[in-house]
């Protein structure tokens, strides 16, 4: 074996050795931030059961057809995910696929929230003209956009806070 | 001390990382492979042979352990099984590389009629070692039931042994003081930490870590009230109050009575370090760290200043100067320094008189003590000639360096794969610890979480201390290197450690059991 050839192994082994290291780094990385299929599996998972829940045919509330991305304004894309950032819930991330989003304590919520100053049906989200709206639906302790109180159905830009009860959710890209 | 681990969990989903855990594998195998192969390539031109014997076998060990653990304990950590195999794997790759060359040295030894020296680099004992220690690992996750359930028959976990704190501290310290028993002890490299069981000789003191480990968690899971509520407060510092000093002074004696029946800075700062620890997490006051460091400090500075302890302060001596002793040195009384080595006239002269050890007997005469800093030097040698890129595995000369298979496989390490494999290596255990650590503040039970980050933080102080030692940042101690060393005691123990962990980890990362039904107040909960 000529020297070049040896040189050339000895990198590669190094190589190999470091990028071991960053695998590893790159699995803890993944625990703590949750990796993409992870957290798809996650979102499912806290969809599936709540539609199977409610115990009613599912072709009752046929939902909406999904808004038009960017046929409406905005132009920079609607937002794809709901993610709670604070309260019991947070981490949970559910797919927006257009249908209306209800949060309360009620089972059949989409978002049950196991929260004292949440009402059972306390809130809905729903998308209208490629715009997703909050609406209040008569909670007690009431929903807050950023630090409006909701009173009357209001856009949720993405990246605005949303306070139900001790729970806050965003809309995110 | 509780909040943190429900934060952690309510925001973790829970997840088997099955497949991350068996990627990491394979690559942690191909990283064995391939070391397996550089040292072949490099030596010979062609793979060797103990690429399929050695590695196979390892492969073959891996697997049937992940397997194990996939099966039982689905939702355990996924890099501590990797982790080890990788530092067990490139261990017993240096160790088969060490072999080859020392093997061919005792043909030629024996060719010439010398006489060989039964303990070197062994590659097969290695491999043997690391077959029973990973049989050991499947073993405990087969026993170790659920930690919350430590009553169900035929399980031994760790909560278990909290029934049996102060007997688990006897049996720790009887294991510490086994080497120095007259009969069963055995001096081997000047270091008492031997004893022969049947034809093995095993060092106890690598069990005596673990069992410490139990004691300190059992005894501090019950006083930590006390050592963390009451105290005076001064400054930024409250202090304890002088009755609950008892039991660090009685681990400060103990340490020290190492220190001097051992001359053995390393050790004696190991035991103590971890009791420190431990007892920061279990009270989470920065008050009883520096009380320990203070501690351990005036006991060393005492302890050089005394003059029956000169051993200790020859140690010193050659840490902080080791040039003088190369081959051998002579340290008198009033300090000075007179080399001893084969090049000198004392030495020639001893020589010529027919002294089996002329330079043991010439220092003798002088009225000095006598040591050698050969080793030590040859494996800064060995850490200079690597460099930062190393000279690749099977190019470099690891093998002058005396026991360069066990204590000094951290400077052969160094001398071929360079200041670049030393990081990484030092990288993997300090995700070992990391890994370690999370699983203590994800526990749920205080006893638990004291066991976990104790096992975690002995392992990060060995490492530093024999790591720190072959380096010459601290004094040179006699420990093993863990995973890497040759040596069945510590691939055992260590493997055991991380069945622990594991173990630990799965209880600490699976969902609450589910609830079946919904309604009411009474709830059925699954039994599993």
């Amino acid at each position: 074996m000529s020297d070049f050839t040896l040189t050339l192994i000895k990198l590669a082994f190094l190589a190999v050795l470091w990028l071991f290291v960053i695998a590893a780094v790159g699995v803890i990385r993944a625990d703590l931030f949750g990796s993409k299929a992870a957290t798809k599996a996650a979102a499912r998972a806290a969809q599936q059961p709540r539609s199977h829940k409610a115990g009613r045919p599912q072709q009752a509330a046929a939902p909406p057809p999904p808004p038009r991305r960017g046929a409406h304004g905005g132009g920079s894309g609607a937002p794809s995910k709901l993610v709670v950032v604070q309260g019991e819930r947070a981490g949970t991330v559910i797919d927006l696929t257009g249908v209306p989003i209800t949060i309360g304590r009620a089972n059949d919520a989409t978002l049950v929230v196991t929260d004292d100053y949440a009402s059972s049906r306390h809130a809905r989200l729903y998308a209208q003209d490629g715009q997703w709206i909050v609406e209040d639906l008569g909670s007690t302790n009431g929903t807050y956009l950023g630090r409006t109180k909701v009173s009357r159905p209001m856009p949720v830009p993405p990246g605005v806070p949303v306070r139900i009860g001790k729970t806050v959710i965003e809309l995110r890209k | 001390m509780n909040s943190l681990g429900e934060q952690i969990r309510s925001v973790l989903p829970y997840q088997r990382r099955n497949a991350a855990s068996f990627a990491l594998l394979a690559f942690a195998m191909v990283l064995t492979l391939s070391a397996f192969a550089e040292v072949g390539l490099a030596r010979d031109g062609y793979l060797p042979a103990g690429l399929f014997t050695y590695g196979g076998a390892l492969l073959v060990l891996a697997f049937a352990a992940y397997f194990v653990m996939a099966k039982f304990l689905p939702y355990a950590d996924p890099l501590l099984l990797p982790l080890a195999v990788a530092l067990n794997g490139l261990g017993l790759a240096m160790i088969y590389r060490l072999d080859l060359d020392t093997s061919e040295g005792h043909k030629v030894a024996q060719l010439a009629g010398k006489k060989l020296i039964p303990d070197d680099a062994n590659a097969t004992g290695q491999l043997m070692w690391t077959f029973i220690g990973i049989a050991m690992f499947v073993a405990a996750v087969l026993i170790m039931r659920d930690t919350s359930k430590p009553d169900a028959p035929l399980s031994f976990t760790p909560k278990t042994a909290q029934r049996y704190t102060y007997l688990t501290g006897l049996a720790a310290i009887i294991l510490l003081l086994l080497p120095i028993v007259p009969g069963i002890g055995a001096e081997i490299n000047g270091a008492k930490v031997w004893i022969h069981v049947g034809p093995l000789s095993v060092q106890p003191g690598e069990f005596a870590k673990l069992l410490l480990v139990v004691f300190f968690a059992g005894y501090l899971v019950n006083k930590r009230q006390a050592m963390s509520l009451i105290g005076k407060k001064i400054g930024p510092f409250s202090l304890p109050r002088a009755r609950d000093l008892g039991p660090i002074v009685v681990i400060w004696f103990f340490s020290l009575g190492v220190l001097f029946m051992q001359k053995d800075l390393g050790t004696a700062l190991l035991y103590f370090g971890l009791f420190v620890s431990m007892l920061y997490i279990a009270t989470q006051r920065l008050s009883w760290v520096a009380i320990g460091i203070g501690m351990l400090a005036v006991g060393v500075f005492v302890a050089t200043q005394l003059p029956f302890m000169a051993h200790v302060n020859q140690r010193i001596d050659i840490w902080q100067n080791p040039k003088p002793y190369f081959d051998g040195g002579c340290l008198l009384h009033d300090g000075k320094v007179v080399p001893v080595n084969p090049d000198t006239t004392i030495y020639k002269k001893e020589q010529a008189a027919g002294s089996g050890y002329p330079g043991f007997t010439a220092c003798t005469k002088l009225g000095g003590d006598y040591s050698d800093s050969r080793q030590l030097m040859m494996g800064l040698f060995s850490l200079g000639e690597g460099g930062v890129l190393g000279k690749g595995l099977g190019q470099g000369e690891p093998w002058r360096t005396p026991l360069s298979f066990s204590d000094f496989i951290f400077d052969s390490m160094g001398e071929e794969l360079g200041l670049t494999g030393l990081m990484a290596l030092l990288l993997i255990y300090a995700l070992i610890v990391q890994r370690g650590m999370k699983t203590a503040v994800a526990a749920r039970d205080p006893y638990l979480k004291l066991f976990a980050g104790g096992v975690s933080f002995v392992l990060a102080l060995q490492v530093f201390v024999i790591v720190g030692g072959v380096t010459k940042l601290i004094p040179l101690t006699g420990l093993t290197t863990p995973f890497l060393s040759q040596g069945g005691s510590s691939l055992m123990a260590n493997w055991i450690l991380i069945a622990i962990l594991v173990r630990m980890s799965h209880d600490a990362r699976k969902p609450a059991p589910q609830a079946i039904q919904d309604e009411g107040m009474t709830q059925i909960v699954s039994t599993r």
